[in-house]
């Protein structure tokens, strides 16, 4: 102890690189240093954070970044211009709103449903898969025969029908959404959880009296975080799509919220002599979309080494 | 702590390969009739738990009470909810899912008659995915790095962000209004809806096997757009999994071998490695199929396909909740046929799993 403090003091990189950390602080931070180091040299994944970052600031400051209101359109003097005209720099859709203004107040929209989704599916698959992996036996048994079940289902249609049953609205497509979305985090979690669920530290824990309870919250679950987020990360694409999906069906976020699904809907009639309509909000799903892929690809190579091998 | 877990798996292991091949068969059925209770399960709670009202949806809000009475009655609602759930399952397991609000047919009927064009849609989309996927996969494994890798690694990338809805009507556009190459949305021209009778339901083997060339181009020229979009998102896939698949037979010890041996490298790549890797690629291919079925939905609407998907969400449209649920559950059920039958064909065709 008394020798490293000797030491001449160390450059912040060199303290974040110690191989023998003087606290936990200073392991975790390091920790967070080398997969930042690892994340940020993969030029692609900088530039899906890129994308996500600009998303979350558009989202935040659509009101002050957008030049007109996203819902109430010029419908005397502005029906349908094409992108490039004066004060519509995206052009202006059937109702004379500026499609610009659409999407950037769109991005809330987007954003909302993945957050949710995630908050929803996320601790829901890896309550499920802890307990599930932790417990074995029966419960394993009956815990993983519904993860499967749900498994087994066509996700999108299954969102359809049970957005069918509730009613169209965003509230309910998230919920669908959601309710689809969990299995495969279970399944990961109750991987991880299998593979320390006999390791020393977890006996080592247990033998000093915790609960199952505390074991699985405290000493499993943290386990699964890094393996869950990477997923959920590459599953955003594919909510963001699904989400995209109900709104063009109409089943999505109604009218007039600007939603980049409903938005294309609304501009397939024009779709032959007024492109622009259908084809700027498509532009923005897959911007997104390629973002979180990108993000995903990135971080999976970052935090779980295993799995990028190829 | 250890020791008599493991002794207690030994046992175990010893006492499943000696009743073998039997205990494997019973779980397989346990798994598929639990799987298959499961879907009924959540289609029934769609169906008749969570509407406020089915009635309400069936009959509107105008009905005088005592049809309403009348109806909940000739429904069965006024039942105990178990019983319903078991009337549901007899009639969803003999096939009969009720009356179609909209087209007044038994839902079954209608979906006999349009389940035939969302297969054929799927099947070309997933040729077409498939012909062109795995070698391209194969080509960036081996290539690896190279300008061509990171274009196939963009061409899956784009392939799994855009909306297939949007780059369809894209597509319509280019392909359709400006350029001409393909027919207008929708299956057979209707010069040939009357005089062309298909006997499988599959245009294109149809129209081949009755020697009708004229409707067999329409036929193609009607497909092509829709199959090639399924075919691109069946692609993205299947090219990135044949890319991970031959990258790690690549590594083996046998192509060391091979090479020592002097093979031409065409043959180590094409007859060896990929041989190897078509194992986990059938698979691969199977799910892709089943993913098909379900991107049928948006692609169907967008190209006015009259298949289950477009059925599905015209039905969604005009609240006609047995309609969607008889679609629901055979998209389901053939989704997870496909997801067993890649299981087990992936278990018969690897030795390794096999062997146990």
């Amino acid at each position: 102890m008394s020798q490293i403090s000797e030491t001449p003091p160390l450059s912040r990189r060199e303290w974040l690189l110690s191989d023998r950390p003087q606290s936990r602080m200073q392991a975790r931070l390091g920790r967070a240093y080398m997969t930042w180091r690892r994340f940020s040299s993969n030029r692609l994944a900088m530039v899906g954070l890129g994308i996500i970052l600009l998303l979350v600031l558009i989202a935040i400051f659509a009101d002050l970044l957008a030049p007109h209101s996203p819902v109430i359109g010029n419908l005397a003097g502005a029906r349908l211009l094409p992108p490039g005209s004066e004060g519509y720099l995206l052009g202006t859709d059937d109702q004379g709103r500026d499609i610009l203004s659409r999407l950037l107040h769109g991005s809330r929209l987007t954003l909302l449903v993945i957050i949710l989704v995630a908050i929803i599916a996320a601790p829901l698959g890896l309550l499920v898969g802890a307990v599930s992996g932790y417990a074995g036996g029966w419960v394993d048994a009956v815990l993983m025969r519904i993860t499967d079940i749900f498994l087994a289902f066509p996700k999108l249609v299954l969102a359809l029908a049970f957005v069918a049953a509730m009613g169209p609205g965003i509230e309910n497509a998230i919920l669908a959404i959601a309710i689809t979305s969990w299995p495969p985090y279970a399944r990961i979690a109750r991987a991880e959880t299998l593979a320390v669920r006999n390791s020393d530290y977890i006996a080592a824990v247990r033998l000093m009296g915790a609960s199952p309870f505390r074991v699985v919250l405290r000493h499993v679950m943290p386990m699964c975080i890094s393996s869950l987020i990477v997923r959920v990360t590459l599953d955003m694409a594919g909510i963001i799509l699904t989400a995209a999906g109900l709104g063009f069906l109409g089943l999505g976020a109604q009218p007039p919220l600007p939603e980049w699904g409903a938005m294309i809907a609304s501009g397939r009639r024009f779709i032959l002599d007024q492109w622009w309509v259908a084809t700027m909000p498509g532009l923005a799903i897959l911007v997104v979309s390629l973002g979180f892929n990108l993000l995903g690809d990135g971080l999976r190579d970052a935090l779980d080494p295993r799995e990028s091998g190829q | 702590m250890t020791i008599p877990e493991t002794t207690t798996q030994l046992a175990g292991r010893s006492r499943a390969r000696a009743k073998g091949r039997a205990t494997s068969i019973l779980k397989f059925l346990v798994v598929i009739v639990t799987t298959y209770l499961g879907l009924l399960a959540v289609t029934f709670f769609i169906g008749r738990v969570i509407p406020i009202d089915p009635v309400l949806a069936i009959l509107g809000d105008r009905a005088p009470t005592h049809v309403v009475e009348r109806t909940r009655e000739l429904l069965g609602f006024n039942e105990p909810l178990y019983y319903q759930f078991y009337v549901y399952l007899r009639d969803a397991l003999t096939g009969n899912f009720g009356t179609s609000v909209l087209t007044t047919n038994p839902v079954m009927d209608d979906i006999r008659r349009v389940f035939p064009a969302t297969m054929e849609l799927a099947t070309v989309g997933t040729l077409i995915g498939s012909l062109i996927g795995v070698p391209l996969g194969v080509l960036a494994a081996v290539r690896r790095g190279s300008i061509a890798d990171q274009v196939v690694r963009v061409i899956g990338l784009v392939g799994y962000s855009v909306p297939i809805f949007w780059l369809g009507l894209l597509a319509l556009v280019l392909f359709y209004a400006k350029l001409r190459w393909v027919a207008y949305p929708g299956r057979i021209d209707i010069v040939y809806e009357y005089s062309f009778t298909p006997a499988t339901g599959f245009f294109l083997l149809d129209s081949l096997w009755q020697g009708q060339w004229e409707v067999f181009k329409d036929v193609f020229r009607h497909i092509i757009l829709p199959a090639g979009l399924l075919g691109y998102f069946s692609l993205a896939y299947i090219s990135r999994m044949t890319r991970s698949f031959m990258l790690n037979e690549l590594q083996q010890e046998y192509i060391v071998a091979a090479r020592a041996k002097g093979l031409s490298e065409t043959r180590i790549i094409w007859g060896h490695a990929l041989r190897n890797a078509a194992v986990p690629l059938v698979t691969v291919i199977a799910l892709s199929y089943a993913g098909l079925l379900e991107g049928s939905v948006l692609t169907e609407t967008v190209f006015s396909w009259p298949g289950l998907g477009l059925y599905i969400t015209n039905s969604l449209q005009n609240a006609d909740m047995n309609a969607v649920l008889g679609g629901t559950i055979v998209i389901g059920s053939v989704f997870i046929a496909i997801n067993l039958l890649s299981d087990l064909l992936y278990r018969t065709l690897d030795p390794r799993t096999r062997a146990r």
